[in-house]
């Protein structure tokens, strides 16, 4: 009956909360660059050819990457399930958006392919253009609220289940409607980076553009955002740290992408988007990013959290399985390094005009 | 409507949705999975025809497929977050064992067997669509053992000071007698689903291409489709052989665990058998508008008891008797501990009606078993046809009995699920937590009805798509394949890009 009292977090605890953290950051950086590419399949691909070079340069990838995000779910659902449950049902309508996005978005890729038709695959590239859009956006106002803390209280009735109490509309607060801009900004710079570094010719050349122009506007969102964020929700002097440290990499992305260092550019928004989230699940602990009010047992690390037997259970097959998971998935981004061009699309199709309007 | 009612409604719409491309997603990645392997064997175009060909129709499932399944992971917590949090302990292990065992497996290696056909050796690349397979299949033992828990709850007490149940044996889970027979039963139904359309759409094929003045393409059409029509056929009644005989071990197990269940199943409101008398089997019967009594019945004596404990004298409860002795504080499974620990609790909740709805559960049974045997009987009749060098006639009759192979065992698996699922009802989790208690509190009845209708209408738009394009390229036929050639030069074609 010891772990009644118990406030202090257990090393499991501990461990489960970086594995989430870490399952998230993986999603974040990898969807970051395909919800990025998907962002930018209809204004960089100016032809059917094009907009084929774009699409294939996300397309063994992406699937796997959206695993990322149904482990992270998973993980807080088996490892901490009183975060799960508060988190989704508070975020109610804000998760259907995401769901809505990732639908139409994961049938595109699929389905474009599938009917040689102007209107048939512009209507398809828009969905998931519009798509990543949403998510990107709802997934950015939710981290920023997340930074914020959701205020939390126990259900009428109950000893233990916690609700959101602020409404729909509380999230949409000004630090959290930019958390959305600049999420949406970060993977066009992340997505724009990664396409560049995938492709020849015409595409490459067009997205090095577009992300020395698009990289300037996510380091002054991005850097108003760090400030504010350490400003107004600080975590101390490491946060400051990992926000300089994260802008500096921001920066040196644009500087690279200008000097043709592709690779260079495309590591450094990662790095930019790995600190960020690490700073957010600094502040998040130990609360998981709520506030509780009024009386009885707070919403936390230790009160949302397995028990010792299933946390065990869940770190054996995580210790076994997650180097394989990434061993493969390494393997896989291995395979599919080349960079490809409108050189490598067949003609089947190639007649296609991109758009009717275009 | 209450907030329960509704999200019942949006789990039931969605979970049935999602299931159409869940049992054509796992039998076709094997029988593709097969196709290919015969081609790197043998070397024969006709295998490598109907691997892309077969390949193709199931991608356009497959991104259904997964597209539907995130809105079932996530519906735990966005309706039903006092299920999740009271089951949180056990529930969420397997589901997290199925994204990290299975989703990273099924999603990596189908991304490198679709793009990987000049680029990766061809044993390598068969490798790919091997184990996207295997992640297909197990990611059907994580989610069946975590629902065998919601129909029988072991491996798990409960903890009245946190207020939910915990784990206290994982292995339990995945011995769980309901889920070693759910199991069998639910993955031999996917493949009659998904060797029923494979047959299909090759025994329609046959039928057209079966005239007088054949070209060479056509005959090398004709033999690719033959081989493949009677390898799904034999799937399909292999397939059929295993749901019949888990299904009667599943009837025995569920008599035991839910013995509600069984008699809902049946209709039978008054205990029946025992002391040398058999009980019923109902072939049919009628009920009243409200469920509540029979009005008319054909029974086969002896078949029920014979169901449910091998032994057609036994003495099954009926849904009056049971009603009454739950009433009066008894478990539905006096052996589980679960159910055991939680009774003290469960009594102040206060719950009067233990019976799931009995005209639903009585027909989606029948339904469901009417199908698959329809099914089987076609697989059957098409070896028959196709006997020696026989070809299929083209005919209505012969088209009919094509599209009835692909929807009995798709629709046979719908009516099995709710019958599942409504049959344990009014649990969410049998005999321990009342479905009513499971919705989440915080959850308007607006935001639930809004989404559902938006699902919904999402989900029908998407359908006429995914059906259309499955036509179409059923249609269409086998391509004229030649074999991948591996890329080497940066200037190369790809061989396949989307």
């Amino acid at each position: 009956m010891l772990t009644l009292l118990a406030t202090e977090p257990t090393t499991l605890q501990v461990v489960w909360y970086c594995l989430i953290a870490v399952l998230w950051i993986g999603f974040l950086v990898l969807e970051g660059y395909d919800y990025g590419v998907a962002m930018l399949l209809p204004f960089l691909g100016k032809n059917e050819k094009e907009r084929r070079v774009i699409v294939n340069t996300i397309g063994p990838l992406w699937d796997g990457n959206e695993v990322w995000l149904l482990t992270a779910g998973g993980a807080m659902f088996a490892a901490f399930p009183g975060w799960y449950a508060t988190l989704f049902s508070g975020l109610y309508l804000p998760l259907f958006l995401i769901l809505v996005g990732l639908i139409i978005r994961g049938v595109s890729f699929e389905y474009r392919a599938k009917h040689p038709d102007a209107r048939w695959r512009n209507a398809f590239d828009w969905m998931a253009c519009i798509g990543s859009f949403i998510v990107s956006l709802v997934f950015g106002v939710g981290f920023a609220n997340f930074i914020i803390g959701m205020p939390v209280a126990l259900a009428e009735g109950s000893n233990h289940l916690h609700v959101f109490t602020g409404g729909f509309w509380s999230l949409f607060s000004p630090f959290a409607l930019l958390g959305g801009v600049v999420m949406v900004a970060l993977f066009l710079f992340h997505g724009a980076n990664f396409i560049t570094l995938k492709t020849r010719d015409t595409v490459h050349e067009r997205a090095k553009a577009f992300a020395q122009k698009e990289g300037l506007a996510a380091i002054v969102l991005g850097a108003a955002y760090l400030i504010w964020a350490n400003v107004a929700f600080g975590i101390g002097a490491l946060g400051w740290a990992l926000a300089a440290v994260a802008a500096v990499a921001l920066v040196a992305a644009w500087v690279a992408i200008r000097a043709d260092r592709d690779g260079w550019a495309f590591a450094s928004t990662t790095v930019t988007i790995l600190l960020v989230a690490v700073w957010i699940f600094i502040r998040m602990w130990p609360n998981l990013g709520f506030i509780n009010s009024g009386t009885g047992i707070p919403l936390d690390r230790v009160t949302a959290a397995s028990t010792e037997l299933t946390l065990s259970i869940m770190t054996g097959a995580a210790v076994v399985f997650v180097p394989i998971v990434l061993a493969y998935q390494g393997w896989s981004v291995w395979v599919f390094r080349k960079r490809i061009s409108t050189k490598n699309i067949p003609d089947d199709v190639a007649t296609i005009p991109v758009s009717a309007s275009a | 409507m209450s907030p329960e009612t509704i999200a019942r409604w949006q789990f039931g719409i969605t979970t049935v949705y999602h299931y159409f491309f869940v049992p054509v997603t796992i039998a076709m990645s094997l029988l593709v999975a097969v196709m290919q392997t015969m081609w790197v064997r043998t070397g024969a175009d006709k295998y490598l025809r109907l691997t892309k060909f077969f390949g193709k129709l199931f991608l356009i499932n497959f991104a259904m497929g997964v597209v539907t399944g995130i809105v079932q992971e996530f519906q735990f917590g966005m309706n039903w977050s006092e299920y999740s949090r009271f089951v949180g302990d056990i529930f969420g292990a397997p589901l997290a064992l199925e994204a990290l065992l299975a989703f990273f497996l099924e999603s990596t290696f189908l991304g490198l067997w679709i793009f990987g056909w000049d680029r990766l050796p061809k044993k390598l690349h068969l490798a790919a669509i091997w184990l996207a397979s295997a992640g297909a299949t197990v990611s059907a033992v994580f989610i069946l053992a975590a629902n065998s828990f919601m129909q029988n709850p072991v491996g798990a007490t409960y903890n009245p000071f946190t207020d939910r149940a915990e784990m206290t044996d994982f292995g339990a889970l995945l011995t769980n007698p309901v889920f070693l027979a759910t199991f069998p039963h639910t993955l031999s139904a996917a493949y009659m689903t998904g060797s029923g359309l494979v047959l299909a759409i090759s025994g329609w094929h046959l039928a057209k291409l079966n005239k007088a003045d054949r070209t060479a393409q056509e005959d090398a059409d004709v033999s690719a489709f033959r081989w493949s029509t009677k390898f799904a056929a034999w799937v399909l009644l292999a397939s059929g052989a295993a749901v019949i005989l888990s299904g009667d071990f599943q009837g025995k197990v569920m008599y035991q665990v839910q013995p509600m269940k069984m008699a809902a199943a049946e209709a039978l409101y008054e205990t029946a058998g025992g002391d040398g008398e058999m009980a019923p089997f109902s072939l049919l019967t009628i009920g009243s508008l409200d469920g509540s009594r029979p009005i008319f019945e054909i029974h086969v004596p002896g078949v029920l008891g014979i169901l449910a404990k091998n032994d057609p004298y036994a003495r099954i409860e009926g849904i009056n008797n049971l009603q009454e002795s739950y009433r009066q504080g008894a478990l539905v499974n006096p052996n589980n501990a679960l159910q055991q620990a939680y009774s003290d609790k469960l009594a102040t909740i206060g719950i009067s009606d233990f019976t799931p709805n009995i005209p639903v559960t009585y027909w989606t049974f029948r339904i469901m078993m009417t199908l698959g045997f329809i099914a089987i009987a076609i697989g059957a009749w098409t070896l028959f046809t196709l006997r020696k060098d026989r070809l299929p006639k083209h005919s209505v009759l012969w088209s009919f009995l094509m599209l009835a192979v692909v929807l009995g065992p798709l629709f046979g698996n719908s009516a099995g699920w709710i019958f599942t699922e409504m049959g344990r009802q009014p649990w969410i989790v049998a005999g321990v937590l009342p479905t009513a208690s499971a919705v989440s509190p915080g959850v308007g009845v607006g935001s639930v009805f809004a989404t559902m209708v938006l699902y919904t209408l999402i989900y029908g738009a998407l359908a006429v798509v995914e059906v259309g394009l499955m036509i179409r390229y059923a249609k269409a036929g086998l391509p004229a394949e030649v074999a991948p050639v591996e890329i080497k030069g940066e200037d190369d074609v790809l061989s396949f890009a989307y």
